[in-house]
């Protein structure tokens, strides 16, 4: 119900279609495991398809690995551990590290139409942030490799051994990326389970290792479901568990793990709040909400899906925002002009629909962008919520979707205690001019991350994860070594 | 100060009302100005949309000529060039104006007849705007009266830089009321003003003032026309207009030479003020290599070949 006076003439100078070529995928019809450094068939011959969300096209199919096959990826890991990787000094592990990095940009393209047809997510979004950022964290960390002594854990910082690492649908390429690179850099070998939605570009990557010369077994890729992640958390042959992913999953990983000596790093749910006083650069906010919850549709752990604001702006804020919303370009993630993707799944568009839902039945304002929908595919138009209430579930739970709650407060105190009041901390956004009260309130938030006039931007020098039911340990940046060190 | 007729914004009669108004403004910040328009930058335009939005550009631009060696041979050139672009191809739409210096506004004017290609001229001691009221004065007395449909003024950087911002106010609303009928463009010379708030707050002067576009550059400093800077200019266009019902133009001048740019221009405006400013009534390019471009990736567009560049006449 969205007020159109506001935004009749907005976007009129129609864009044609934009397609970026989705034969530069180059997807093979089906893939085996990554164990040992091959691509092997899995143990039971199971597989499952990977869809296209925008299409419900089968795009691939995909080996589920058993717990046998963990079991072998896990013994390869420990064999390369053991003779290779161990042995290997941080100079040479930098050297492949670098490779990765330079494959990972020169195989971009290929690597962001993969994400862009098997996440859902816009290719101008795949190609100028996922893709690039993959390849700069491998960068980043491939620097460290040979300077651990330097990272502030001792003289001689020892790798923990082999890594069981277990990834989300949202940001696929990015967060094998988050995870492999500082537990290579460390020196320890690594399990990656990729996400059930989204195994594709983990298995690009799986090409690109081998091209990199990886020797074997540093590095296993098993596919999979549920089964195959919790078959990797139990396995007695993994030192370290690091998950990303819903703090249901991670507190069940944290229960499991508990009685073993294995180390636990979690990065989970959120429910992030930013925060706009009212003498913030109006125009740069809007733009900020935006790409605070609708970059990426909203599937992001830090996502600023609650918006606190100043009562005195709210009025205005809220109008600016609904006649940018209604601009947002929803549709085919493949057209380079798209802002707004597919939602990954239909399990997950049925949850953003059910906490929807809720919003209007406890009372918030519902705003609907008047955006048209493609008729196949998973899709949800941009949705604000206005006269949230710090008690509707839409305020409290994560909604991991294209909706924003809208909430207002009068002074820097209510702020702080509303944006605190949430069983999550893994980010938050501050707004204003003043820099004296943006440092003031961002001491008092709890929340790993804190942008000051800016939301959503990540970079491999900065430690990036949460407090509280947003998980433990940090990725990125020096503190993200800790993870993957004996320390 | 004299005071221009405005609705609902508070009527200003002196600096402090001025200085206190567009101080309400909330200030912009640099990063997400310039990281907007980055992403803006990345729209690709295809097929009929890019033909579309290359005409609308050609019919945007103000053919401009300003140096001292000027001359009638070179505006008489100009002229024909500004109202036919491309001879060999009558769909090609006129340009909005030519724009020259005053002694040469009669003769852009004789050349042009009744063509609908408009005459602008800069004045007021264009480009420094170093001269005293008076001499600005005669010099916009001078272009209008030799015809000219456009007056594009300098504001004096120096006063508004020195925090004179009713002078820089009064400047305007005396030039303004020199031009008469001539449509009046006001030159911020962003380049000069250097910060974004800067020129958030010179826009809003211009526009309280009288202006019916504002306009970034003289073209002859260092920094010109800027997509952030142009940003900017919109975003205070389109909040005047929400508080007046009167909307001011944006021209941008100076540097923008390929048809890509002009584009990201185009796309920038499209997405964020709408429409009503995508014709050439509200939105210029002041330009002189960029239309041979235009028409280089328009005949590229239709026939799906480059032509060599000396297909199209220099001048």
């Amino acid at each position: 119900m969205t007020d159109n006076s506001l935004t009749s003439e907005l976007g009129a100078l129609g864009y044609d279609a934009a397609l970026e070529s989705a034969s530069l995928a180059r997807l093979q019809p089906s893939y085996g495991l990554f164990i040992d450094g091959q691509f092997t068939e899995p143990s039971r011959h199971q597989q499952f398809t990977s869809i296209n969300p925008a299409t419900e096209e089968t795009i691939a199919t995909v080996a589920m690995a058993s717990s046998s096959d963990v079991d072998v990826a896990v013994a390869s890991a420990r064999r390369a551990y053991n003779k290779v990787w161990s042995k290997t000094s941080g100079a040479e592990r930098a050297k492949y590290l670098y490779r990765i990095a330079r494959l990972i940009q020169e195989r971009s393209r290929e690597l962001a139409v993969v994400e862009t047809l098997d996440n859902g997510k816009p290719i101008r979004e795949t190609r100028d942030i996922d893709v690039p950022l993959a390849a700069a964290y491998f960068f980043y960390y491939a620097g460290w490799a040979d300077k651990l002594e330097y990272a502030g854990y001792g003289p001689n910082p020892q790798p923990v051994g082999v890594a069981g690492q277990i990834i989300p649908w949202n940001f696929p390429l990015l967060m094998a990326a988050w995870k492999l690179a500082p537990a290579l850099a460390a020196g320890n070998t690594c399990v990656l389970k990729p996400a059930e939605t989204t195994p594709l570009s983990a298995l690009i990557l799986a090409e690109i290792l081998q091209q990199a010369g990886l020797p074997e077994g540093v590095v296993n890729i098993v596919t999979g479901d549920g089964t195959t992640g919790a078959a990797l958390v139990d396995h007695p042959g993994v030192d370290k568990i690091a998950f990303t992913g819903s703090t249901e999953v991670g507190r069940l990983i944290q229960e499991r793990v508990a009685p073993t000596s294995k180390r636990l790093t979690l990065e989970l749910g959120g429910k992030g709040a930013n925060i706009v006083f009212d003498d913030a650069p109006i125009d740069e906010v809007i733009e900020g909400i935006i790409d605070g919850i609708f970059y990426n549709q909203g599937h992001v752990c830090c996502a600023g899906s609650r918006l606190l604001v100043q009562e005195s702006v709210a009025d205005e804020v809220l109008r600016r925002l609904l006649r940018r919303v209604d601009q947002l370009r929803v549709g085919n993630p493949m057209d380079k002009n798209t802002d707004v993707g597919a939602i990954n799944s239909a399990a997950q568009l049925e949850r953003i629909r059910e906490l929807s839902n809720w919003g209007e039945q406890e009372g918030a304002t519902r705003y609907t962008s008047s955006c048209d929908l493609p008729a196949k595919g998973y899709w949800f138009a941009p949705t604000v919520f206005a006269n949230v209430a710090q008690s509707h579930r839409i305020a409290r739970e994560e909604i991991f979707g294209p909706v924003l709650s809208v909430l207002t407060f009068r002074t820097p105190e209510e702020a702080i205690a509303k944006a605190n009041n949430s069983k999550y901390g893994l980010a938050c956004g501050v707004w204003s001019e003043k820099g004296s009260r943006t440092l003031w309130v961002a001491q008092r938030l709890r929340a790993g991350v804190i942008w000051a006039n800016t939301y959503n931007k990540f970079d491999p020098t900065s430690p990036f994860g949460g407090v509280r039911e947003s998980g433990f340990g940090r990725e990125g940046g020096r503190h993200g070594l800790e993870a993957y060190l004996d320390v | 100060m004299l005071v221009p007729a405005v609705i609902s914004v508070p009527a200003i009669h002196n600096e402090d009302e001025l200085r206190r108004f567009v101080r309400s403004f909330s200030g912009v910040d640099a990063v997400g100005v310039e990281s907007r328009v980055a992403k803006l930058g990345t729209r690709s335009l295809k097929k009929s949309t890019k033909m579309s939005a290359i005409d609308m550009a050609i019919s945007m631009v103000d053919l401009t000529t300003l140096e001292g060696s000027d001359t009638e041979g070179r505006v008489t050139s100009l002229c024909t060039k500004a109202r036919r672009p491309d001879p060999s191809d009558l769909a090609v739409p006129s340009v909005a104006a030519v724009c020259v210096y005053p002694d040469l506004v009669a003769h852009a004017r004789h050349v042009l007849g009744d063509a609908t290609v408009a005459v602008a001229s800069v004045a007021t001691a264009f480009p420094s705007g170093r001269a005293s009221r008076n001499v600005k004065l005669l010099d916009v007395a001078d272009a209008v009266g030799a015809g000219a449909h456009e007056v594009d003024m300098v504001i004096d950087r120096g006063a508004f830089l020195a925090g004179r911002w009713g002078q820089v106010f009064d400047e305007i609303v005396a030039v303004k009321a020199a031009c008469g009928g001539a449509h009046l463009k006001v030159i911020l010379e962003t380049g000069e003003l250097v910060t974004y708030d800067n020129v958030k707050r010179a826009s809003w002067i211009a526009m309280l003032a009288g202006a019916d576009f504002i306009k970034t550059s003289t073209g002859k400093v260092g920094v010109n026309a800027t997509l952030p800077v142009a940003l900017v200019m919109l975003e205070a266009a389109r909040d005047f207009a929400e508080q007046t019902g009167q909307m001011v133009g944006v021209k941008v001048a100076g540097g923008i030479r390929t048809t890509k740019d002009a584009l990201k221009y185009l796309v920038v405006v499209n997405e964020t003020v709408g429409a009503s400013w995508l014709t050439p009534e509200y939105f210029r390019f002041g330009a002189s290599s960029l239309l041979n471009d235009l028409l280089m990736q328009r005949r590229k567009q239709r026939t799906g070949a480059y032509v060599r560049p000396d297909e199209f006449s220099g001048d």
